[in-house]
């Protein structure tokens, strides 16, 4: 009940430790850490999917990023900008990188197993009428793999806002921030609201970019059942 | 402005020299930690799908709910029970084990009904109740299937585990939030490589415990659909 006022206050809702500030922040790390996983994660698994040689590496790909705790990550990455660039450490820099990190094992395992998943015999009709490589790729199988490359991003994207807010612990912004202070300054309300807050971002997150998917990819179901049917099929 | 010493080595390995008591017992707490999340969560996760793969109807809200658990990021859960059940193994585990619930459901359905139809047919022709044709003929065939969800939601978990440090009770996630207020890299670092190295070893063991319970199936996991 508490939190319901915490969330409701108006003082909650101005200012620059405000809840729009802040969820602002949270959208604008998240964003950013997907815009580069995508940059290399799509035409990595573009390229490894389209020779069909990638099962194995797709699966260790989905073990590594499954193995190596987020937590971990973010930390490590916080360090090393202390090292390398110290002057970024503190910015928006390291929570970045990391969450791109993150985010492009199921990216990239998603996408070699659509593409590879692809049929082959119509991968071979479309070479059959003559359609070059490259046509072949962009006619006919990555719109095929469009439902599952989707669902990997829709993964990625849901774990990508979830651990951005973890993001406040290295100095980090976004709507960690309350969560951090509040568990800092002893006051549940504020930690409970902020979770509150994280929890509703991440969902509307999965059902936006399932709306996304249906649309782009109407075939996409439910996208977590591929990340794990996925993995199976990939064994 | 904070600086990193710039002669501080990777890892210090006297530092892990003079802490080894506390590695070893970290590391217990995090295998014990993933145990009873992993037990637990398919002593939930089983009845819920067997009840989804007799009733097909309820396969839909059960996947709903469990999904929403999934979604929910594991720090705002365990702020979230902080209030409730204090910092307590309680409340990690109540976060472990929800997160677990969708992976297993999921593949745990997706096993039962990979058997095909003819196969239970004859278990039937042969005389098989319906609880011995569970027993005798669809568990055992859906079992790589359910070792494949038990290894995923496993190693999801230990790599969750770390993020319990910050209500108290971590594994060796203790020495990433350690390393962190204290900025020392050593700790990090060897955070990080224990928890990777108990993921990958529990997947490896699940793997080897999957081949001999099944050594029929060459495919392991294989996806049904």
């Amino acid at each position: 009940v508490n939190v319901i006022h915490w969330l409701t206050a108006a003082a909650h809702w101005s200012g620059e430790n405000g809840i729009p500030v802040r969820t602002f922040e949270h959208l604008q790390l998240s964003g950013a850490a997907m815009a580069l996983a995508l940059l290399i994660a799509l035409p990595a698994g573009v390229i490894v999917g389209h020779t069909r040689r990638g099962s194995v590496a797709a699966v260790t790909i989905a073990n590594l990023g499954r193995s190596v705790p987020s937590f971990a990550v973010l930390v490590l990455a916080f360090i090393a900008f202390l090292r390398l660039a110290p002057r970024l450490a503190f910015g928006f820099g390291p929570t970045v990188v990391a969450l791109a990190l993150l985010a492009i094992p199921p990216i990239v395992t998603n996408t070699v197993v659509a593409v590879q998943g692809v049929d082959p015999d119509a991968v071979d009709a479309a070479r059959g009428m003559g359609m070059s490589g490259r046509r072949v790729l962009f006619g006919l199988e990555l719109p095929l793999a469009a439902p599952l490359i989707m669902a990997g991003i829709r993964i990625a994207a849901v774990q990508v806002v979830a651990t951005a807010t973890l993001s406040a612990l290295i100095a980090g912004g976004g709507l960690g921030r309350y969560i951090v202070d509040g568990f800092a300054q002893g006051d549940h309300v504020q930690a409970s609201a902020g979770a509150v807050l994280v929890a509703a971002l991440a969902i509307l997150t999965e059902l936006v970019l399932g709306g996304v998917a249906r649309v782009v990819a109407p075939r996409t179901t439910s996208g977590r059942g591929h990340w794990v049917a996925v993995r199976q099929r990939a064994r | 402005v904070i600086v990193l010493a710039d002669a501080e080595p990777i890892i210090r390995w006297s530092w892990i020299g003079e802490h080894l008591g506390q590695i070893r017992s970290q590391v217990a707490q995090h295998i014990e930690l993933t145990l009873i999340a992993v037990v637990i969560g398919f002593a939930i996760a089983f009845p819920l799908s067997l009840l989804a793969h007799r009733k097909r109807w309820t396969y839909a809200p059960i996947t709903w709910v469990t999904g929403v658990l999934y979604t929910i990021p594991s720090l705002s859960l365990f702020v979230l029970l902080v209030p409730i059940t204090g910092l307590s193994v309680t409340t990690v585990e109540v976060g472990l084990v929800s997160y677990t619930l969708l992976i297993l459901i999921r593949n745990t359905v997706a096993g039962l009904s990979s058997v095909p139809q003819d196969v239970k047919e004859a278990a039937r022709g042969m005389g098989h109740s319906p609880r011995q044709l569970l027993w005798r003929v669809e568990l055992p065939l859906a079992l790589p299937v359910i070792i494949a969800g038990i290894r995923i939601a496993t190693v999801s978990t230990i790599a969750l585990v770390t993020v319990g440090a910050l209500v108290g009770k971590g594994g060796v996630g203790l020495f990433i939030l350690e390393g962190l207020r204290t900025l020392f890299q050593t700790e990090i670092v060897m955070g990080a490589l224990l928890s990777a190295a108990l993921a990958l070893s529990a997947d490896a063991l699940l793997f080897l415990l999957q081949r001999r319970l099944t050594p029929w199936s060459r495919e392991p996991g294989r996806d049904p659909a």
